[in-house]
């Protein structure tokens, strides 16, 4: 009976091919646009590390000022150097990484090549197992190369191809503001999107390409990028470990919902102790967020992009509301054809089943526009100068969701219709036609 | 086969409340060919509708084959419907975007029958009505007594028990109408019952029996002589 169903419809759908053209056009617009805000959307917000989001941590602490204070409010969204340098001492948790972005001048040993400008990341040991990171050759550092401060990195598999042409280049030395580094491991592209582990430099599209123990770094007084915070009188280099000023990012993995209690606990604890010695001025104000968490707190979805589906998704709601009118029309025009099958013997429900078939198989041609218009709007999306638009890709889950969103929209448009349709009292239309 | 008693069929608004038939009370056995006559607007075809279990009755008694047919749901109806009657409509009521092989297959789709035995009816019924050359022409490609033929090929491929005509000749010339009457004659000689609602005394004379409605209620049966003495 579907088959048959299927061929009314289509014959159907034939017979006024203005009208069908019509219904694909409003849904697979209503389609396009809603899919391709939905996309932008999917991908800003998505896990940028499934499977470990929910235990991964960040940590925040809350050193400032007394002035300004009020209960409950969020505290500082990263650490001072002194409190992330004596919870990586403490080291309580399974796994903790400190870590701030930075940029430095690479000097090539190529020849014929001018010094790089390069974006890294001043981290410590556990980073790498703890993000997962992917290696290609090499490995990261050990906990002995940060207490020795040891003078090596792990780099880009495209910064080793342009430094040495290679990516088998574990061994190789570099010379990075005047000093010799050997590189020790070459990562893949790995751009975990957002860049959750630190938003200060902006949530997506950020090229890290080079990573240099932590001690290191403060060694070589490497620079550092993004957002800092300071406070009280200015004394000496704001870099420093006693410096009042926030800058760095302390991440911290536990295996269990207790541990990350304990963790908890535990930071509590710290920062009554500091309270307690007169360094932090405000009570224990601390917050222990899971990656999920973390970017939710931080609200790293740009809101004119929820902005946008909402306007796209009412958009189609006017586009579904159009073809509910069209459906209507065209289903109650065939009230003498639907009396005559009701005459010969089809009940209510299989006329329902037919008139139905047919809007999905507008839904179809609608989801295949739809998909058409949302490719063309991603492709627009990417041209624009936002620093997220690189992102804006329609992948498999989303092409699913084009498709089942245009069946689903033409089976709720076509519903009113169809059972409009399948009311329809046969006697009268037999004697009227 | 056709078992009435004391049937009523009202239509209320909200001001007015319509009789379009009261207390029929009426039987057609196996092998009659029936004719209904009265004046227009007299409850003929509200009659018919509720034969062809098109409405549902307001009041009494209504067995189909045996089966009461009064508080059946719609797809209980609905396939007593499309296996125990045909119809033939004034209208012909073919659907256009059809071809006649695909309007007759249209009661045997709803019967769920397999792909072979329905080829077999609706090959068979366009041969009986003299169509089966044309098979793949459409209805408008059709003369009018033609179109009514197919009509009566897609009423009869379901081989029911019962057909029910609603002024089957109304829009045929005099020799069209002959040709379709001979055709109804046909099938009620091979065993199906025929109810047919005419207005033309002419082919009220040529069925067994004649059933009078005035005002929604049968007030004169005449019995053909040759079927009264015969039943």
């Amino acid at each position: 009976m579907f088959a048959y169903d299927l061929d009314l419809a289509r014959r159907s759908l034939r017979r006024n091919p203005g009208l069908t053209l019509l219904m694909i056009v409003a849904i697979g617009f209503g389609v396009g646009a809603s899919m391709t805000t939905l996309t932008v959307l999917h991908v800003l917000s998505a896990d940028p590390i499934p499977g470990k989001s929910q235990k991964l941590h960040n940590v925040q602490l809350d050193p400032r000022e007394a002035d300004g204070y009020i209960m409950g409010q969020e505290p500082a969204n990263q650490l001072t150097r002194s409190d992330a340098e004596a919870l990586l001492r403490d080291h309580k948790a399974d796994r903790q990484a400190i870590m701030t972005g930075g940029s430095v001048a690479v000097e090539p040993q190529r020849p014929g090549l001018s010094p790089l400008r390069i974006r890294g990341r001043w981290t410590s040991t556990e980073f790498f197992p703890m993000f997962d990171v992917p290696f290609l050759t090499g490995s990261g550092w050990t906990a002995d190369d940060d207490t020795a401060h040891a003078r090596v990195a792990v780099i880009s598999k495209p910064l080793a191809e342009k430094l040495f042409g290679s990516i088998d280049v574990v061994g190789f030395t570099m010379r990075m503001e005047s000093t010799e580094i050997r590189v020790i491991g070459v990562i893949d592209d790995w751009h975990p999107e957002p860049h959750f582990f630190d938003l200060s430099m902006g949530a997506y599209n950020v090229n890290e390409q080079l990573y240099v123990p932590w001690t290191t770094s403060r060694d070589l007084k490497l620079g550092h990028d993004g957002e800092m915070t300071c406070w009280g009188e200015e004394k000496g280099d704001q870099l420093d470990a006693g410096a009042p000023c926030i800058w760095i990012q302390y991440w911290v993995e536990l295996a269990s919902d207790a541990k990350a209690a304990a963790y908890y606990d535990y930071l509590v604890n710290y920062s009554l102790e500091q309270f307690r010695k007169g360094r932090y001025r405000r009570p224990p104000n601390v917050r222990l967020r899971t990656v999920t968490d973390w970017l939710d707190s931080e609200n790293v979805v740009p809101s004119d992009a929820k902005l946008q589906t909402w306007v796209a998704l009412s958009f189609l709601v006017v586009c579904l509301v159009n073809t509910v009118g069209l459906l209507l029309t065209k289903f109650l025009r065939r009230s003498a054809e639907i009396g005559v099958r009701r005459a010969l013997g089809a009940s209510r429900g299989a006329i329902f089943t037919q008139l139905l078939v047919e809007a999905s198989m507008i839904g179809v041609g609608g989801g295949a526009f739809g998909l058409l218009l949302a490719w063309l709007g991603l492709w627009a999306v990417r041209h624009q100068p936002t620093n997220y638009s690189a992102l804006a890709e329609l992948d498999l889950p989303m092409l699913g969701a084009t498709f089942a969103i245009a069946l689903g929209s033409s089976l709720l448009a076509g519903v009113f219709p169809a059972w409009r349709g399948c009311q329809i009292a046969p006697a009268l239309q037999l004697k009227s036609h | 086969m056709l078992q009435m008693k004391d049937v009523s069929k009202v239509y209320r608004t909200e001001m007015v409340e319509t009789h379009a038939v009261r207390d029929l009370t009426l039987e057609v056995r196996a092998g009659e060919f029936v004719a209904v006559t009265g004046p227009s607007g007299s409850g003929k075809t509200t009659f018919l509708n509720i034969a062809g279990l098109l409405e549902d009755l307001s009041g009494g008694e209504y067995k189909l084959d045996g089966v009461d047919v009064k508080g059946l749901d719609d797809r209980t109806r609905s396939k007593l419907r499309n296996e125990k009657i045909g119809f033939v409509f004034q209208s012909f009521n073919l659907i256009p975007d059809l071809n006649l092989f695909d309007n007759v297959d249209v009661p045997l789709r709803y019967r769920k029958l397999a792909r072979g035995e329905r080829h077999k009816r609706i090959e068979t019924a366009l041969e009986r009505v003299g169509l089966a050359s044309r098979k793949r022409h459409y209805p408008a490609e059709l003369s009018g007594g033609q179109q009514q033929r197919v009509a009566i090929a897609r009423a009869i491929a379901g081989e029911p028990t019962l057909l029910l005509a609603d002024e089957p000749t109304g829009n045929l010339d005099s020799q069209m109408a002959r040709e379709v009457m001979q055709l109804l004659e046909d099938l009620n000689a091979q065993g199906t019952i025929v109810v047919i609602v005419t207005h033309d005394p002419e082919i009220a004379a040529r069925a067994h029996r004649n059933i009078h409605i005035v005002d929604g209620v049968a007030s004169d049966v005449e019995r053909a002589p040759s079927l009264s003495q015969a039943v």
